[in-house]
């Protein structure tokens, strides 16, 4: 398994690479008593895809949602382009953030093309007077946002079933309308929150070439997964947060190679261990028997890097 | 609605390629008698059915159908027409596009249906069956004879589910009796319609002409019935041929081409509803005119606040009431502190402007809110607004909208010189005074459903249709929520305070009473918003046909008496349960509901 973390050419348009888009500074989310994240820093950067791994209730969810405005961060600051993002979620969006659901968030009764039409709310400005007059003005921007809808379902690959339903698309086709609906906003950040989860490794490698082509487009990624093959063959850079505290940050390499994050999913040898005595029991018939000189703490260290 | 047939071939099902009738008759033989009880009910219609014409409508003519035999003799006709057609005679075969044995269930229902309603009534009412001439018995025999041959034709069974042997007695009944029931809904169900051939335009447009005079003459012949018996008889030819028409694949054909002409459509619909008047030769049934068009056009400045961005608005008749009460303060009525007479043009702004305030003022602090919280909100704030105008009586508060007595003896509006206070005629039509407001309000509907047109169809509907679908997804896609329903909220209060303006002048008064919650006459917040569900969430259609349904049938059915509001739940229950997207489907809506059953998704036109 090669693990293809070089960034390629990035389109003409984007900003140099290197430059930080997204900076993320000591956000910290407290719901009464509880800090579902606390006081993470996280950077991305222009034409960079980065991970965000963590086991389930980590606070990436919540995390994303601090970034995106739809929770104000009890304390900390998130800058989009030095720029301190809103605390509206529209605004955010406006900005240049898009992102996607975890449970996908579709317009169920609009048709596909209307769900990407829906995208470019923020790049048209036709108000209501505008609609209800229909002046050249109306048809040449609402002529121009089909024309941009359509190029975006060809990009992923749905502008056969533009006038499909959206809630009728199969899963993996939701999806990727969802993401199509989210470029519609011509955004410089796309964050997407489980982008695979519940596809098969066809439809998963079809998001990874899907990812990539965004990147290419100069829009940089942030990504929840828990898909690690998924994460480690796409990602420039994995944060991996734990309890709501990010715990390390680096290539793939590094976090693969992290004790700390197989502790955290898969858990620590207990204090007191309970089953220490079987464990040992069960050690000494396999040393028996082996006899080799190899140390338990050693192979689960072992498996854990097959995963 | 397509039935499952490729039964399998399972040992002891009998159901396989089972295609008989409902009834036990060879289906030649029911074709046969389908067909010549449907001539016979042709005929017996020129024949006399009872001796007097105690009974309305005198039915005592040889020759001459009158009242109730004319709707029968429309279904023996439709009976007669599908049972020809399905023999597939040339020239009739452009009738059942979707095939004819259906159609020719539901015609033959529908004539079997009235008279025999007739027959009922007629002996109830008169005291017996003596009552009945001859022409009435053969009447009540050709349409038994029609209807049961007509259920002889064969249709195709669906498949019973196997029963689980170790059900109960009662699980077992349950099986069979909803085997039973999906047995006579395929009975009655239809194939899908071929496609329209592809003809001239000036073809299609004469088509589209022929299906509005139509709609026009049976909208017309409705309003126009004088009497109980003969409105309960339009009502059951309507609705069942209605259904045969639909059954034949007519409807979806018509659908097909009005789809392909819509700016046409519209603008003919609006021509033919401008013929209405010139129909009538008093100003009797203008009246209804003018009052169902008033409470249609509010359902329809309703369904862009309910139907498009979804927010559930209980107290929306108060925007016509202010509205109404803005127009009246300046009309120079007596009654108002205002010593001014505003021309029409400056009432209806000042109208509009009125409730478009009062709609920003209420919508500001409450739209912040989703779902129930703001049905609830809405409907206290509706009920503020008319306990407000009962209490602004010099005694409560500030004399202004002169209590409970309301403003009176508001004039009649004179617009470029013409006083729509008085009969006029044209060419030779006496056009009286509430002709002449259903004119101006046509105007006014006009005016609602541009504005329900293109705003649905453009940027800003498409935020309001994302709000109401899934209000956090529309944020996160850069919708400024609060802004978006703010201005659906205005929108919908300007339209009802426009349609306001001339409801003051039509009825002259306007007090506080005539802004409740609910009550028996319409328009009131819980009849708009049934109006709205029922005709069809989202349509334009929907909101206008239901208004008029709503308006009409306890206007005509005055037995109902206090039974009205029962009914009409009752009404409301059922179609809820069996067609939960209203009478006009939003084909958006129609595919929300029942999925499983329409396979196909295309939809040929965006918006609503």
């Amino acid at each position: 398994m090669t693990t293809d973390t070089t960034t390629k050419d990035t389109a003409p348009g984007a900003p140099a690479p290197g430059t930080t888009i997204l900076d993320a500074r000591g956000v910290t989310m407290r719901f009464g008593g509880l800090t579902a994240v606390n006081g993470v820093d996280l950077t991305v950067g222009s034409g960079e895809i980065v991970g965000l791994i963590g086991p389930n209730g980590a606070g990436k969810t919540t995390f994303f949602n601090c970034l995106t405005g739809l929770y104000i961060p009890t304390e900390g600051e998130v800058r989009y382009k030095d720029k301190v993002l809103p605390a509206k979620s529209f605004k955010v969006t406006a900005a240049g953030v898009a992102r996607t659901f975890q449970n996908i968030r579709l317009f169920g009764n609009m048709s596909v093309l209307e769900n990407v039409l829906v995208g470019r709310h923020t790049r048209t400005k036709e108000g209501f007077w505008s609609a209800v007059l229909r002046g050249p003005g109306f048809h040449r921007a609402e002529k121009a946002s089909r024309e941009r809808a359509l190029e975006l379902l060809e990009f992923v690959g749905l502008a056969a079933k533009a006038d499909h339903l959206a809630r009728n698309l199969p899963y993996g086709e939701q999806r990727k309308l969802e993401i199509a609906r989210a470029l519609a906003s011509e955004p410089g950040l796309l964050l997407l929150d489980e982008p695979t989860a519940g596809m098969n490794p066809q439809e998963t490698r079809a998001t990874e070439e899907l990812v990539f082509a965004i990147r290419d487009k100069g829009i940089a990624v942030l990504v929840i997964e828990h898909d690690m093959r998924f994460i480690f063959n796409l990602c420039d850079r994995v944060a991996v947060l734990v309890q709501g505290e990010k715990l390390i940050e680096g290539d793939s390499a590094t976090v693969q190679g992290d004790e700390r994050v197989v502790a955290a999913y898969l858990g620590e040898p207990l204090a007191n261990d309970p089953g220490a005595a079987e464990a040992a029991e069960v050690e000494a018939a396999e040393a028996a028997q082996a006899s080799g000189a190899d140390t338990t703490t050693d192979t689960a260290a072992g498996k854990e890097n097959d995963r | 609605m397509t039935t499952q047939t490729t039964a399998p071939k399972t040992a002891g099902a009998s159901a396989a390629a089972d295609t008989s009738g409902l009834i036990g008759i060879p289906a030649p033989l029911g074709r046969a008698l389908a067909t010549g009880g449907g001539v016979l009910t042709v005929v017996s219609t020129f024949l006399a059915w009872t001796w007097t014409a105690e009974f309305p409508g005198d039915l005592t003519v040889y020759g001459y159908p009158g009242g109730l035999q004319v709707l029968v003799l429309v279904a023996g006709a439709l009976t007669t027409l599908f049972g020809l057609a399905s023999y597939g005679v040339k020239g009739l075969r452009w009738l059942v596009p979707a095939g004819a044995d259906a159609a020719l269930k539901f015609a033959a229902l529908a004539a079997f249906a009235a008279t025999w309603y007739t027959i009922v009534a007629i002996s109830a009412q008169l005291g017996g069956l003596v009552n009945l001439e001859p022409g009435g018995y053969v009447a009540a025999a050709a349409t038994l004879i029609a209807l049961v041959g007509s259920l002889a034709l064969p249709f195709e069974r669906p498949e019973p589910d196997p029963i689980d042997p170790d059900d109960a007695g009662w699980e077992q009944f349950k099986h069979t009796a909803s085997h039973h029931w999906q047995t006579v809904k395929a009975a009655f169900a239809t194939g899908t319609p071929r496609p329209v051939r592809a003809l001239p335009s000036y073809a299609e447009i004469l088509i589209i002409v022929a299906v509005l005079a139509i709609a026009l003459l049976v909208f017309t012949y409705g309003i126009g019935t004088e009497y109980d018996e003969l409105f309960v008889g339009f009502l059951i030819v309507a609705g069942l041929g209605f259904a045969a028409v639909h059954r034949a694949g007519l409807i979806a054909q018509a659908t097909e081409i009005t789809s392909r002409h819509q700016n046409i459509t519209v603008c003919g619909a609006f021509v033919a509803a401008a013929c209405f008047p010139f129909t009538q030769s008093d100003d009797q049934y203008a009246t209804l005119g003018v009052y169902i068009l008033i409470f249609a056009t509010v359902a329809l400045g309703l369904n862009i606040v309910v139907g498009l961005a979804g927010l559930l608005d209980l107290g929306y008749v108060a925007f016509l009431g202010v509205g109404a009460y803005a127009a009246a303060l300046v009309s120079g009525s007596p009654s108002s502190p205002f010593d001014v007479h505003f021309p029409f043009w400056a009432a209806v702004i000042v109208g509009a402007l009125a409730s478009l305030v009062f709609g920003v003022l209420i919508g500001a602090p409450t739209l912040r809110l989703r779902g129930d919280y703001l049905a609830i909100v809405t409907l206290g704030f509706g009920e503020i607004f008319r306990i407000t105008a009962n209490n602004l009586d010099g005694t409560s508060g500030p004399d202004l909208t002169n209590g409970s007595n309301g403003v009176s003896s508001i004039p009649d509006l004179k617009i470029l010189g013409l006083d729509l206070g008085v009969q006029h005629d044209i060419g030779g039509f006496t056009i009286g005074r509430f002709a002449n407001y259903f004119f101006l309000m046509l105007i006014i509907t006009a005016v609602v459903v541009l504005v329900f047109r293109r705003s649905g169809d453009s940027r800003i509907g498409r935020a309001w249709v994302a709000i109401r679908e899934d209000e956090t997804a529309a944020l996160a896609m850069g919708i400024n929520g609060f802004r978006v329903k703010l201005i659906a909220f205005a929108v919908g209060a300007t339209l009802a305070g426009l349609a306001g303006t001339v409801q003051a002048h039509v009825t002259y008064t306007v007090t506080p009473e005539q802004y409740l919650f609910a009550g028996t006459t319409p328009p009131n917040s819980a009849f708009l918003l049934a109006a709205v569900v029922l005709g069809g969430m989202g349509t334009i259609a929907g909101p206008l046909i239901g208004a008029s349904l709503l308006f009409l049938i306890p206007n005509k059915l005055q037995f109902l008496g206090d039974y009205q509001l029962f009914a009409f739940g009752l009404a409301l229950v059922l179609l809820m349960r069996f067609r939960p997207e209203g009478l006009i489907a939003n084909r958006r809506r129609k595919l929300e509901f029942h999925e499983e059953a329409e396979a196909p998704t295309t939809l040929s036109k965006t918006g609503a």
